[in-house]
């Protein structure tokens, strides 16, 4: 354990074990009270179970409190599930609501404090220190992302390029002309600004950039490994949501291996997507997140949707926050085809174990005479292009037995020419769904 | 001697090839021949030309993906059973043809044809040894 490395804003990453458990038992009663008292959907739910918040004695206790949900966000849109005065509330941010009807989320002063402690936190575990400079393209605006790593980053005297997202080519020429150290924005737009800086001669390898903090879309260790040999930046996971409080519920250290939670804010649980039973520790099920300091908007067992694990053994880098496994797949991003159950990354992992690397890629469904048909869009690359035929045609055959081998989903494969597929400067969209359902 | 062989993927749709021709002209580059190979799906374009480096990079900047490969140009007599010569020493010899195609102009009552050799070195001594013209890159392009 390095501990000359430890900067202090980090010092909660270490705090003992009975220590953080005496600080999330305090904060998780006080939670459930203010949520009790301030949140009328909540009341209801605890009265309906006949509970109380004197009912919470131990950390346990949690298991016996009712789900929060996404669209009770939406049924009590916009104000509904706010504990707090509005005039207490000094920002409002907003999700975009790719999946409905936006969802609105407030912070007090103090919300907003907390916030700026966990990004400064998770910059630092990322090896940020004064003195970086921090190119933020998350969007600003109603996203979470922008606004929320910028207060962290100037919290822990980086000095940050407010370049929000977009405009692919300034953002190259700022990479290039800033000395630029670290950036963040969704790793999917990374892979792009690489692609893009491939065409206009920029060389990642030749700039000073060494750290890239990348969220706000599930990533795979394809990606990362593309990613650090096409640059010299290291690649972290940060997670996060919107309801919970942005970006800053977890992230990766030096090690690389499970993003740490912050637990004296979040309580994490696993329950089974099922039963919504509690998982025991190291089993894969869904992750649900309990504010312990949020007091605009508490949220109580929030169902993330987020499929992960948490991993119980310490870690070298010495901070006693528990991790939890990369988001691989969300319960919602899965797919059903022909009965089956489908997940993205499922098609990734499939792509990388032909190609070696991670293509850039597109899911098309469609519905032909009532059947399901899925076709995989995948963009040739150089170093799976031959002036073969022969071998092309080998190349699909290898993708689309190795995506029947992973989904049991026997798939068409069209190669397509390079950047011919949309790119996001936001969440990739890797699903187009075409069926009329 | 082998030549360099440029060869771009072709999505197939409309507008893909003419596309690539554009970039070609625009930078000044004369092609000498070509072929194209096509599936449903997709095409590959094959192109000789005599400036392989800079046609490698003019398709990579307009976004294409590009490759180099070693072909063999060999000379045929413009006869009935010229080309089967060259094929039996390429049987005999146990030689693999991933392809082939034509130099559309003829010089002095002799063909070109272009070979791509699974293996181009063996490919080449045994066509010399055999007396067939294993034509160089000067001799390709003196008209081009």
């Amino acid at each position: 354990m390095d501990t000359t490395e430890r900067h202090p804003v980090s010092a909660p990453d270490y705090m003992s074990a009975s220590a953080l458990q005496a600080t999330q038992l305090a904060r998780l009663q006080a939670i459930v009270t203010r949520a009790y008292d301030h949140v009328k959907l909540f009341r209801q739910r605890m009265d309906e179970r006949k509970l109380k918040p004197r009912d919470i004695h131990t950390l346990d206790d949690v298991h016996k409190l009712p789900f929060t949900i996404k669209t009770d966000l939406r049924d009590t849109y916009p104000y509904g599930l706010f504990a707090s005065d509005l005039r207490d509330v000094v920002r409002l941010h907003a999700s975009s609501g790719t999946t409905g009807k936006p969802i609105v989320v407030g912070y007090t002063r103090e919300d907003i404090a907390v916030w700026t402690e966990v990004i400064a936190r998770s910059f630092a575990a990322c090896g940020l220190h004064a003195g970086d400079i921090l190119q933020n393209a998350y969007g600003y605006g109603l996203f979470t992302g922008g606004l929320g790593a910028h207060y962290g980053a100037e919290a822990l005297g980086a000095t940050v390029i407010p370049i929000s997202g977009g405009n692919t080519e300034r953002q190259i020429t700022v990479l290039k002309d800033f000395g630029v150290t670290a950036i963040c924005c969704t790793p999917s737009y990374f892979l792009h600004l690489l692609d893009q800086g491939a065409q206009l001669g920029v060389d990642f390898k030749q700039l000073p950039l060494r750290a890239g903090i990348f969220g706000a879309e599930p990533w795979t260790q394809g990606m990362r490994e593309r990613i650090e040999a096409e640059s010299r930046l290291k690649a972290y996971d940060i997670y996060g949501l919107t309801e919970i409080i942005g970006p800053g519920v977890a992230i990766e250290c030096s090690c690389q291996n499970g993003l740490h939670i912050f637990e004296d804010h979040f309580l994490a649980e696993i329950v089974d997507t099922e039963t919504l039973e509690p998982l025991p520790a190291g089993s894969e099920g869904e992750l649900v997140l309990t504010t312990l300091s949020k007091q605009a908007m508490p949220l109580i067992r929030y169902r993330t949707r987020d499929i992960t694990a948490l991993v119980a053994e310490p870690c070298p880098c010495g901070r006693t926050l528990r991790r939890m496994r990369r988001i691989g797949r969300r319960s919602d991003d899965m797919f059903i085809i022909r009965g089956v159950n489908v997940f993205p990354s499922q098609i990734e992992a499939a792509l990388l174990r032909v190609e070696g690397t991670l293509p850039h890629y597109q899911i098309v469904l469609t519905r032909e005479q009532d059947l399901d048909q899925m076709e995989v869009q995948v963009e040739v690359t150089p170093e799976v292009f031959s002036d073969e035929v022969r071998v092309l045609e080998d190349l699909q055959r290898k993708l689309v037995h190795s995506i029947e081998t992973i989904t049991g989903i026997r798939v068409a494969i069209r190669l397509v020419a390079p950047r011919s597929l949309p790119r996001s400067e936001g969440k990739a969209k890797r699903v187009i769904d075409k069926r009329k359902l | 001697m082998k030549i360099n062989q440029v060869s771009v993927f072709l999505e197939n749709k409309p507008g893909q090839l003419r596309a690539a021709c554009a970039e070609a002209t625009k930078a000044g580059i004369n092609i000498v021949t070509l072929s194209l190979a096509d599936t449903e799906q997709f095409g590959i374009l094959r192109l000789i030309v005599q400036d392989w480096e800079k046609a490698k990079t003019v398709f990579e900047r307009a976004g294409f993906v590009a490759r180099v490969t070693e072909v063999l140009a060999i000379e045929v007599s413009d006869e009935p059973g010229g080309l089967s010569r060259i094929l039996e020493i390429v049987d005999q010899a146990g030689l693999n043809i991933e392809y082939m195609y034509a130099f559309t102009e003829k010089r002095g009552g002799k063909a070109a044809l272009v070979f791509r050799f699974e293996n181009p070195d063996t490919a080449e001594q045994v066509l010399k040894a055999n007396g067939v013209n294993v034509l160089r890159d000067v001799e390709l392009f003196r008209h081009a």
